[in-house]
């Protein structure tokens, strides 16, 4: 145990110094900008919908109660209750999997990810390509890849919706002879029920869904800041004219 | 008084006097306060004392109420970091003021710094104020270490690990040193306790304990101005100083206006950004600390890159800590090192303007330079910054002996 621990000290070492450079000459994806409409509830809630439908069979969002989301996209407790809750009992219980982790973590290799904080940690842009970036892959155990996130143990859940793609890569030699990689594009191979279009949209508003509650506060306390910054240019006023009072006999 | 004394018909001085005559208050309120002489000519640069204040109380409340919901355990730091977001009343205010206010604090202090080296505040008689106040820095960069594995993501875990290793370089004592540090041989649950009593009690108490030494020592020697010169040379009949204005109601009045005015900047901060693109809240830190992977990129957070760039700038561990080290220390012998008679700016050659706006870009050039990944060529610039850091403190006894000053004015300059 002492060694191991030992040798994660020295790992996480060598890491501090590589990482960088790997992270520098990997060259990582292009993103494409995700364009949320971030208080937009009609997003949101398609959002809910998407994440309660395709997302919460593996994925728990455990800091999340469902009241929180009611409160935020304007549902009624039969409106939460119908759709949203299928797996909870009262409003106020928190987003749970309804696959067991432990299982999961067997099947797949890897539990599926928490993901209330998903789209603070990675980043929503990353979300959005990640949930488009799925391609066949052969050797894959679940038969596909990721552009975004390659050999991720997370099968192509939406197939059904975008369908199958395949990415063609460019190939480069270097000057020294290796062979770099880089994405050049994807190519339909077969249909979903959506097309490109509909699909981003789902996109969109399930990423939309998942930065909310990342956040859920973030649209209170924009608001809140505006009250804040008026009442400090009101003090402000009134703390000049004071100083300006104090001093007027300073010569 | 004798007046009111006559018609009431028996001796005054009431609940004041009684204090007064069994403890110093009106004594001491008139020595620090209605009757501490600052120079009138102060500009902004002089409100970042008052601001680390402001900045120290908006710290130790927030601090106050976070520990009453926060669980310094590795198993549930991270959750209990979430409750108060989430669930817990005007929670996500009190975390964010508090994770702002870090940020915050540095950049005021290092500001503060920065004006000591504008007008020579530093300078003979204040050389003890510069001490205790690089003490207190030292500290301050203590607490911020510590405080930022409480929250127990991904970063607070992997940045702690990196930082803390650091110390294995040091020859001989080096690897039981870091287990000391870590109570464990990794960072775990035992070292995440004792870092949090370290944040909340240790720390907090030094800090304030040596802000107050901090202000007696200031108060006894008097505060510097722009001008950088005697105050206390020209007096009135009474003996207040012909150039200097009590401290209230003149300076705080003044100040509440520097208050607000940083107040609207933090609350921007707060209300609308945060997370500052990742600057302040790091992306990495809101997944848990998890020991078997680690992030794709380390960096501290960026109070501390200035000098992570100079320990990344060597290739050798043991002397990159030596320099780091040294870095963080040198600024302490600013008052030995810089032989200049003139303090202020005002008043001083090109060559130690030149000096101080080189080492200004090299201090941000480095900052930015640590939070970059160490390509070569980052790598080689953060060198040359290093070299220049080092040369602005070691080469100070000679530029600043040789440089030409201009004649101070007698009295301080004051423009209505």
């Amino acid at each position: 145990m002492i060694k191991s621990m030992r040798i994660a000290g020295v790992l996480a070492l060598a890491a501090f110094f590589v990482a960088p450079q790997a992270l520098a000459a990997g060259g990582a994806v292009h993103l494409e900008p995700a364009n949320l409409e971030q208080d937009n509830a009609a997003s949101l809630r398609r959002g809910a919908r998407n994440f309660m439908n395709y997302c919460s069979g593996c994925h728990s969002a455990k800091y999340v109660r469902f009241n929180t989301i009611g409160k935020a996209l304007d549902l009624s407790e039969e409106q939460l209750i119908d759709n949203l809750m299928f797996n909870a009992e009262k409003t106020f219980e928190t987003i749970q999997a309804a696959m067991p982790s432990e299982d999961a973590a067997v099947w797949y290799g890897k539990a599926p990810p928490d993901l209330s904080l998903m789209a603070r940690a990675k980043g929503a842009d990353y979300v959005y390509n990640f949930l488009k970036g799925f391609y066949i892959a052969e050797g894959s155990p679940t038969g596909v890849d990721n552009i975004v996130l390659s050999g991720t143990s997370m099968p192509h859940v939406l197939w059904e919706l975008q369908g199958y793609q395949t990415a063609i890569f460019e190939t480069h030699e270097n000057e020294d002879g290796s062979v770099k990689k880089t994405f050049a594009n994807f190519e339909q191979l077969s249909a979903g029920s959506m097309d490109a279009g509909a699909y981003d949209e789902f996109v969109r508003d399930t990423v939309n869904f998942l930065a909310y509650i990342a956040e859920p506060i973030r649209s209170d306390r924009r608001k809140l800041g505006v009250w804040v910054l008026m009442f400090l240019i009101f003090f402000y006023i009134l703390a000049a004219q004071l100083k300006k009072a104090i001093w007027k006999d300073v010569k | 008084m004798s007046r009111i004394e006559a018609e009431v018909g028996k001796p005054q001085g009431g609940l004041i006097k009684w204090i007064d005559d069994r403890f110093p208050l009106t004594s001491t309120l008139k020595y620090h306060v209605t009757e501490y002489y600052a120079s009138k000519n102060f500009n902004w640069w002089f409100v970042f004392g008052v601001l680390a204040m402001v900045v120290l109380v908006i710290q130790l409340v927030t601090g106050i109420f976070l520990t009453m919901n926060y669980k310094p355990a590795a198993a549930e730091a991270f959750a209990s970091v979430e409750y108060i977001m989430r669930d817990v009343e005007w929670g996500w205010l009190i975390r964010y003021m508090h994770s702002t206010g870090a940020s915050f604090f540095f950049i005021v202090v290092y500001l503060h710094m920065f004006r000591a080296m504008l007008y020579g505040s530093y300078k003979k008689p204040r050389e003890l104020i510069w001490l205790i106040g690089m003490l207190i820095f030292f500290v301050l960069m203590a607490e911020g270490f510590a405080g930022y594995l409480l929250p127990w993501g991904q970063m607070s875990y992997w940045g702690a690990q990196v930082i803390i290793s650091l110390f294995g370089a040091i020859p001989v004592v080096g690897d039981a040193l870091v287990e000391i540090i870590r109570g464990d041989y990794s960072i775990s649950d035992i070292t995440l306790n004792r870092f949090f009593a370290l944040h909340v009690i240790v720390l907090p108490l030094a800090l304030i304990g040596l802000i107050f030494v901090h202000i007696v020592a200031l108060h006894e020697v008097g505060s510097n101005n722009p001008d950088g010169i005697d105050i206390k040379k020209h007096k009135d009949e009474s003996g207040k100083p012909l150039d200097g204005v009590a401290f209230h109601p003149y300076h705080t009045s003044k100040d509440l206006v520097g208050i607000i005015v940083f107040l609207m900047i933090f609350s921007a901060v707060v209300f609308f950004a945060p997370d500052m693109g990742g600057m302040f809240l790091e992306h990495a830190n809101f997944e848990p600390a998890n020991m078997t992977a680690t992030p794709e990129h380390i960096a501290p957070v960026w109070y501390y890159t200035p000098y992570y760039a100079i320990l990344r700038a060597v290739p050798d561990k043991l002397w990159g800590f030596i320099l780091f080290a040294m870095a963080v220390v040198l600024p302490v012998f600013l008052p030995w090192l810089d032989r200049c008679r003139v303090r202020s700016i005002r008043y001083r050659g090109w060559m130690y303007k030149t000096a101080l706006t080189v080492f200004v870009i090299t201090f941000v050039m480095l900052g930015w330079l640590g939070l970059q990944a160490a390509t070569p060529l980052y790598v080689m610039l953060a060198r040359v910054f290093s070299v220049l850091y080092f040369a602005f403190f070691l080469l100070m006894p000679f530029y600043t002996a040789m440089d030409k000053t201009k004649p101070e004015p007698d009295r301080v300059v004051y423009h209505d």
